[in-house]
């Protein structure tokens, strides 16, 4: 198993802890004048998404981890499993619902999406940042106002529920925000 | 710094000034006015004192053993050699420094580069510059005294009222700072149990076995964090006497054997310098750089080759009674200036050489 010692520690890479992946958001190196050097580290486990502390003696050495983005093809849903395919060599790949639990309302089928891989399975997919989606549900809201001055939610065809202007009607195509899950405008 | 001009709004005469190139280089020579008054101040500091600036070797045969200090090396096509010969460069003046003092330089300072491998953080760069400095005849308390007026002198604020000065030892700072009664006697889990009632994260890779690595990270995640500021402010922590066991090249102390003749200093949280009474007896010097080669070996680190001019001038010509210590210039400058990187301070740092 390939291994890195604390002098590689660096933003972004990609190791085991408790045998989950986790990657390294800041790396700060503590050596006092005299004393033997440390690494404070800051990394997020890559399974559960949470920010974690740790300090490692210098010298330390941790597991490399499988762990690589691609960009793979949504294609659909069969109830157990999210299945997307990369559009070159044709391979096909399927995600549990852990890895898409914070995105699924925003998986459009044939969008292309970031998958992270660990080991070759998904474990977290990034949807596009914009996608069009049209409006399923929403109160009719005021004719007259085009100003946009206030605010109501509408239901996409996904199922996602984000806050519209009052002239978003039923039917109509809206844009979206998938990172702050936020209206940006009508699709023209 | 400057931001690009809102692209709505109507183009001025403001925003094709803020877009010309030549703003970067002005920023620069701000930066570059700053550092030569640091020098200017400095060395302004040491001649009024009479103080002789001297400069050293940046190439020795002989490396400095210490641990945890990775010198760098370059290797010399020397005449009548046939292989190239390895020097190493310095980590700190210290060793050339104190042969001129066995050879009757008197007072001396050098404000020059050193290198230290494997050091990059906001407070560390792998060249850098230190300001050290031997008087003779000084005690420890007469040197700490000196450098904090050196350090009032540089870090004082536009109305020159002087940073607040803290004395503690550091002992008695593991005691108010991080509630360790005796630093002497306390065990890895007393460390360890500190460490927690401070919500430091957990420590990856540490044996209970390893006492002194415990109590040096309460050091650092703990007692150093606090020092050097008072009441929100920028102060001036002297933290002295420290334990027998870390004295470098320090005397140790007649009146008690546990303490060694070092001290540091420290503001902002930040480790600023480091003096000793310093260490006489040529044998010694001998005895501690073994001591380390003998660590060395132990930890499967490179091994080094003493500075044997240092140890037959030391055994020749005894080295006056001095006191002596190393400051951090960058670090100096980033406090001067409120820089959170002391690359911020430096024109361009290793990422960008």
């Amino acid at each position: 198993m390939a291994t890195y010692s604390t002098t590689e520690f660096k933003g972004g890479l990609k190791f085991l802890m408790d045998g989950q992946p986790c990657s390294i958001v800041e790396n700060t190196q503590v050596s006092p004048g005299k004393g033997q050097a440390f690494n404070r580290v800051k990394y997020r486990n890559l399974m559960t998404g949470k920010l974690v502390e740790k300090t490692f003696k210098s010298g330390e050495k941790v597991e490399a981890a499988d762990v690589v983005d691609t960009d793979l093809q949504y294609l659909y849903e069969d109830g157990d499993f999210w299945h997307f395919m990369d559009t070159e060599t044709f391979d096909q790949y399927q995600a549990m619902e852990s890895a898409v639990a914070d995105v699924r309302k925003w998986l459009i089928e044939q969008d292309m999406c970031t998958v992270t891989l660990f080991n070759g399975q998904p474990i977290s997919v990034t949807p596009p940042k914009q996608i069009t989606l049209e409006v399923t549900d929403t109160d009719p809201g005021l004719k007259g106002d085009t100003a946009g001055t206030g605010g109501k939610p509408a239901t996409l065809s996904t199922g996602a529920v984000v806050q519209v202007p009052l002239f978003v009607q039923i039917g109509e195509k809206v844009i979206v925000n998938t990172e702050k899950g936020e209206y940006i405008s009508r699709a023209k | 710094m400057l931001n690009k001009a809102d692209s709505s709004a109507p183009i001025t005469q403001d925003d094709v000034t803020l877009n010309a190139p030549q703003i970067v280089p002005d920023d620069l020579r701000s930066v570059l006015m700053k550092r030569s008054h640091l020098f200017q101040q400095v060395r302004a500091f040491f001649y009024a004192r009479s103080v002789i600036e001297v400069d050293t070797p940046m190439l020795s045969k002989g490396a400095v053993p210490d641990v945890h200090l990775a010198s760098l090396s370059t290797w010399v096509q020397v005449p009548g050699e046939r292989d190239k010969q390895r020097f190493y460069l310095p980590t700190s003046p210290e060793y050339p420094m104190k042969r001129m003092l066995c050879e009757g330089s008197g007072d001396i300072f050098s404000l020059a580069k050193v290198f230290r491998d494997g050091d990059l953080s906001p407070r560390h760069q792998v060249e850098f510059i230190m300001l050290e400095w031997y008087r003779l005849g000084f005690s420890l308390f007469e040197l700490m005294a000196e450098v904090t007026e050196l350090l009032q002198l540089v870090l004082a604020d536009d109305a020159q009222t002087p940073l607040r000065v803290e004395s503690i030892t550091y002992q008695g700072a593991f005691k108010h700072y991080a509630g360790i009664d005796d630093v002497f006697t306390a065990a890895s889990q007393d460390y360890q149990a500190c460490l927690n009632r401070h919500n430091v994260p957990e420590i990856v890779g540490l044996e209970l076995s390893d006492r002194a690595l415990w109590e040096q990270l309460v050091f650092t995640e703990v007692v150093e964090p606090k020092l050097g500021i008072s009441e929100g402010s920028m102060a001036i922590t002297l933290l002295y006497h420290y334990p027998a066991s870390q004295s470098a090249l320090a005397q140790i102390s007649q009146e008690n054997p546990l303490i060694a003749e070092r001290f540091e200093v420290f503001v902002n949280g930040m480790e600023l310098a480091n003096g000793y009474h310093e260490l006489a007896d040529a044998e010694g010097y001998r005895q501690r750089f073994e001591a380390s080669l003998t660590e060395r070996v132990a930890l499967k680190f490179e091994t080094v080759p003493l500075d044997k001019a240092l140890l037959s001038t030391l055994a020749s010509k005894p080295l006056p009674d001095c006191s002596g210590v190393a400051l951090g210039l960058d670090r100096l400058f980033a406090l001067q200036q409120g820089f959170e990187d002391i690359e911020q301070g430096i024109a361009f740092g290793l990422a960008d050489s």
